[in-house]
């Protein structure tokens, strides 16, 4: 735009428009609306206000006038976070998730990236049928995964009643694994995959230079492979944090199975058989901070990574 | 190749220290890694090998002959006993599983994918805002949201409905997330600018040519919450009480816990089982190639 042009555009305006000329008007309101609004409303409706929402029944108490009055609903401030707090079940079974997720991510995102580097890797034949097959597991849902892997557990149902006679999957001490294993064999091949687009994307002449330099495919991977990907293994670790917090058809499934899972086994197994007491508002407390804590745990570990990645 | 290379001519010498090793390396890596792999080729595929074994055998040989081969073929024996059990519920469960992730997706993928585009292509005030909220939305389980969702929905008589299942379906913040960079990278402004001096409105715009270049990522929302919304386990688990509307996973999650009091149900348990999965798998297999680029979209940036 020239002098004159400016010029000539400034002295058409109206003073009004000229007024609000430094708020800048946004251009296309009405196709934003239309775009983003039913998202927002939505959004709102089905994510925002419930939430909020439970946060009011979370502040709730119920009290009677003596022991056999109506009960009524007054705002008890934070009664509820206190028995939250004082709740052992609850934290016994916030306790159980942290040690599961703590061996079980790292298990299946080691085995994911191997999986992922052999498909990257020169020595690999067969590399299409291997994506498919590991990826096959991810397309059962976990409550027929559980379903079937309990099948295999039980004693007397297992195919393999040799190694289940000798071994009690389903017992206090093994079932916490037991269904560690249901929720690797159902996610390892999709990590994988996450792992594996990200080692595509990385361009070839890298590996020209690396080779040049004598590295070796074991050195390649290693130095070059798995500090490029980092940044998905990041964000396959922020979902299976949260995955793990919020495990609940997997043992549900196996009460069926085995008198080893409580109804109170992970977090959100201790809200639903609080709701169905009912407690709700109990419930509705146990769930805000369930959600506060995954929230918070999957932001601080993106956080911390990131800051690594950067230093 | 590189056997090639060398009965070609070319004497050892010729090879740098490094490369002279090469290739005996990879024959003994060839072989580690294949063996690698298939050990947990095994591992991944012999459950779903078992569950269709199974799923073809009537009750007696289920507990009786080899579990990994055949015995007597019953499979269609099985499948009719299951899809007349109790008046059809298994086929309704499975519609209604269609029903819940089939049209919940769609509506999720056009609202997602019409925010990720707005989010993308327009400035607004309070843009960056709104898509950080979002953003936090991703990482708010659907698990976490369930029984917030079920007090909400039992104030307004929404609770053992179709709809309690349905709607909350519809939001996907990771698609609109996905759409939003999918969208910044692969629909040029100069295309929007084209369509505006050609006089086509916006929506137009949106809809004949944007749709098209964002395809590949509105296939992978599409995918993405159709198996969220098909795996989804708290949501009927707590707002569902009519068996008729029960989603097939959760139908079967009943049938389950029933065992104890009615065994015959364990082949339909099985046979129905590896039934509902048969089609994901499929689907899976055949669409995995959009599944691999949303993937690589989702985790570079």
């Amino acid at each position: 735009m020239t002098a004159t042009e400016v010029l000539v555009t400034r002295g058409r305006r109206s003073p009004a428009r000229a007024e609000r000329a430094p708020k800048r008007k946004t251009p296309h309101k009405g196709a934003i609306a239309i775009f983003a609004g039913p998202f927002g409303i939505l959004f709102l409706l089905f994510y925002l206000i419930p939430i909020g929402y439970a946060v009011w029944q979370s502040l709730l108490v119920v009290e009677r006038d003596g022991t056999y009055g109506a009960p009524q609903e007054v705002f008890g401030g934070l009664t509820q976070y206190l028995l939250v707090f004082q709740n052992a079940p609850f934290w016994e079974s916030v306790g159980r998730v942290l040690l599961f997720g703590v061996v079980q991510v790292p298990v299946m995102l080691g085995l994911a990236l191997i999986f992922a580097l052999l498909l990257d890797s020169p020595a690999l034949k067969g590399k299409k049928f291997f994506r498919l097959a590991f990826f096959a597991p991810y397309a059962v849902p976990g409550v027929i995964a559980a379903i079937m892997w309990g099948f295999l557990y039980s004693p007397n149902l297992s195919p393999f009643t040799d190694v289940t006679r000798s071994i009690d999957f389903l017992s206090p001490e093994l079932v916490l694994w037991s269904i560690a294993n249901v929720v690797t064999w159902v996610f390892v091949g999709y990590n994988m995959l996450i792992i594996y687009s990200a080692l595509l994307a990385i361009p070839s002449e890298v590996y020209e230079a690396a080779r040049l330099d004598g590295a070796g495919q074991i050195r390649i991977a290693w130095s070059i492979k798995i500090p490029m990907v980092a940044p998905a293994i990041v964000l396959t670790a922020v979902f299976s944090i949260i995955g793990t917090l919020q495990l609940l058809a997997e043992p549900q499934v196996f009460r069926s199975f085995s008198a080893a899972v409580s109804s109170t086994y992970t977090p959100n197994m201790t809200i639903y058989a609080t709701n169905a007491i009912p407690n709700t508002h109990l419930a509705a407390a146990f769930s805000v901070v369930l959600a506060l804590a995954t929230f918070a745990l999957s932001f601080t570990f993106l956080k911390a990574t990131q800051r690594k990645a950067t230093q | 190749m590189s056997l090639l290379t060398r009965t070609a001519g070319a004497t050892p010498d010729d090879f740098a220290p490094t490369r002279r090793r090469g290739p005996r390396e990879s024959m003994l890596s060839r072989g580690a890694s294949l063996l690698v792999m298939g050990v947990f080729t095994l591992y991944f595929l012999v459950p779903i090998w078992w569950l269709f074994i199974a799923s073809t055998k009537d009750r007696g040989d289920l507990l009786t002959t080899p579990a990994l081969w055949f015995a007597d073929w019953n499979f269609f024996q099985n499948v009719g006993d299951l899809i007349t059990y109790n008046d059809g519920i298994y086929l309704r469960w499975l519609l209604n599983s269609l029903g819940y992730a089939g049209i919940g997706a769609l509506l999720a993928t056009i609202v997602a994918g019409m925010c990720g585009y707005a989010l993308a292509k327009y400035r607004f005030r309070g843009r960056e805002t709104f898509f950080n909220i979002v953003l936090g939305g991703v990482l708010v389980p659907a698990t976490a949201l369930a029984l917030p969702l079920f007090l909400l929905f039992s104030q307004v008589n929404l609770t053992n409905t179709f709809w309690a299942v349905l709607l909350p379906s519809i939001v996907s913040p990771f698609g609109v997330y996905l759409s939003r960079i999918y969208a910044a990278s692969s629909v040029p402004d100069e295309l929007i600018e084209a369509g505006r001096i050609d006089g086509a409105g916006e929506v137009r715009t949106f809809f004949t040519v944007s749709v098209r270049l964002m395809t590949p990522a509105l296939v992978t929302v599409f995918l993405f919450q159709f198996v969220t919304i098909w795996n989804n386990f708290f949501l009927p688990l707590i707002m569902l009480r009519s068996q008729e509307l029960f989603p097939v996973t959760f139908g079967l999650y009943g049938w389950n816990t029933q065992l104890n009091q009615i065994p015959e149900l364990r082949t339909y348990v099985l046979v129905g089982s590896f039934l509902s999965i048969v089609p994901l798998i499929i689907a899976f297999l055949l669409l995995q190639r959009f599944w691999r680029n949303g993937l690589g979209t989702g985790s570079v940036k």
